[in-house]
């Protein structure tokens, strides 16, 4: 114990925390994009409502939803420790330094982007994941007749929802539940929540630009044959079509929705 | 001289690690452009001496590019503007007339100025002691090439031991980190037979004594790379993180 506790606290070592933490953040924004696309359906939200009950109440999910909020205190506060030690190696800086000329913006402003992204994921599980939990959205039923499947869509008051269902009535598919979907829909007719949206996702372009291939060298998984593939899967995947994917939606509501 | 130039040098100054220092302005006139960044200062300090002025203190050896001894931050970058140089290959052609040029010595905690421009380098050399080197038993002579080696790793360990010592991946790290030399010294015992008995005990006593010296973090920008005179790459970081690592988690030797 005493031996890995002394891996974790060297400079290496808090690296390695950083790498791991950060990866699976990746892999979490994958899913996360993923239950996304859902809001594109026009269906009143109700694949997407349908989708937030399991999230949230499938006990494997819950576990890893508790793993991943975790995993972003751990990789904050070390980022914070990996920070502050970095100072301390400089305690006398350059007058004239000039990082521009050998290294790239991204690279040296990660601490930067990260409290920008802190702040973000603050706001946005106020916003969504404060609200859904704490009974502050809508609640809606869907009834869909399953010949003609059609879907009759009712805003429920208070007093009509008790919990979360879904049976079959009559060849009719009932579902009451939170209505997450109206959450979005008006919390994206805000242009400042749309604009600040949109720029905490160019800030995770710069922060994953740099962290995707960065943790992979922390873990020190470096070689030819495939690092030209990371480097892709950073900047291509992590670095533009993610974030893409994430800004288009509050910008779909808002100028569609 | 027609081509020659008058410079303006803002230096840092710096009695002894005790006492806080500040820029002196002087003025370098008629410097040739085919001077280096060196001759430069020396001529600049030969007209201190004759004012009876205490000279500029900077590292300086073999002027060749080899031992690693001159340093200097200069405009903003370790070893000057040119990539790929060490200050003493560094021209003067390489600045324009009436320039002002920014002097500053390497800064970090575990680079103490020792005077002026000259900074105490020997933390390098307690992470080599740690190990940074091979036990041979003593005998014979033996036949060369005995031991093969496959010519992409012998290539591979010698581009790591081109690496001279001069401190400018420190110098140049936003976190002032001093893992590409230590890496580097670390890769090219590891790549050949001879360094496979001390392999994974070197790489824990390195890195403990690099963390002892109190060099930062490796937060991946490039900037040492980039900056090396020598051209060491990247890539030995990841092999450093990747023996430390196997080290502490799959083998049996401890740090000596």
């Amino acid at each position: 114990m005493s031996r890995s506790k002394h891996v974790l606290s060297s400079s290496l070592g808090k690296k390695v925390i950083m790498s791991l933490t950060g990866l699976f953040l990746c892999t979490f924004l994958v899913i996360h994009l993923i239950g996304n696309l859902q809001l594109f359906y026009n269906d009143q939200g109700k694949a997407f409502n349908d989708y937030a009950y399991f999230m949230t109440h499938f006990t494997p999910i819950k576990v890893i939803s508790y793993l991943l909020y975790t995993f972003i205190v751990i990789h904050a506060v070390w980022a914070l420790v990996v920070t502050i030690h970095n100072k301390k190696a400089r305690p006398k800086g350059y007058a004239v330094f000039r990082g521009s000329a050998n290294s790239a913006w991204s690279s040296r402003n990660m601490g930067i982007l990260g409290t920008v992204l802190l702040v973000f994921i603050v706001t946005h599980m106020s916003n969504f994941w404060w609200k859904y939990h704490n009974d502050e959205v809508p609640y809606v039923e869907y009834r869909t007749d399953l010949n003609t499947n059609e879907t009759k869509v009712t805003e429920l008051v208070a007093g009509e929802f008790t919990d979360y269902v879904k049976y079959v009535d009559d060849e009719v598919e009932v579902i009451k539940a939170k209505d997450l979907y109206k959450q979005v829909a008006f919390a994206f007719k805000e242009w400042y929540l749309v604009a600040f949206y949109v720029i905490s996702m160019v800030a995770l372009s710069f922060h994953l630009v740099h962290g995707f291939k960065s943790a992979f060298q922390s873990l020190g998984l470096d070689h030819k044959k495939y690092i030209p593939f990371i480097r892709f899967l950073g900047i291509w995947i992590f670095a533009i079509a993610i974030p893409i994917g994430f800004a288009a939606l509050p910008v779909y509501f808002y100028f569609f929705n | 001289m027609s081509g020659n130039m008058n410079l303006t040098l803002k230096v840092w100054r710096q009695k002894n690690e005790k006492t806080r220092g500040k820029f002196v302005t002087y003025q370098a006139n008629d410097i040739s452009p085919d001077m280096s960044f060196l001759e430069m200062l020396d001529v600049v300090n030969e007209d201190l001496v004759r004012k009876g002025e205490d000279p500029i203190y900077f590292d300086h050896d073999c002027r060749e590019g080899i031992c690693g001894m001159c340093s200097l931050h200069i405009n903003g970058r370790a070893h000057g503007p040119k990539q790929g140089t060490t200050t003493c290959q560094l021209h003067m052609r390489s600045f324009h007339d009436g320039q002002t040029i920014v002097i500053e010595p390497w800064r970090a905690a575990a680079f103490p100025v020792i005077k002026d421009l000259a900074v105490d380098r020997t933390s390098f050399d307690r992470i080599q002691h740690a190990g940074g080197y091979v036990n041979v038993n003593t005998g014979g002579v033996p036949d060369a090439n005995s031991i093969p080696i496959p010519k992409v790793v012998a290539d591979e360990a010698f581009e790591s031991a081109t690496c001279i010592g001069c401190g400018a991946c420190v110098a140049a790290c936003k976190n002032a980190s001093a893992m590409l030399f230590v890496s580097a010294k670390i890769s090219q015992y590891t790549l050949l037979p001879q360094g496979q008995t001390e392999r994974y005990s070197r790489a824990q006593a390195m890195v403990a004594q690099m963390d002892a010296e109190g060099f930062g973090s490796c937060t991946n920008t490039g900037a040492c790379e980039a900056e090396c005179p020598v051209g060491i790459k990247l890539t030995n970081i990841a092999r450093m993180n990747r023996e430390y690592l196997t080290a502490k988690f799959f083998k049996q030797e401890e740090a000596h």
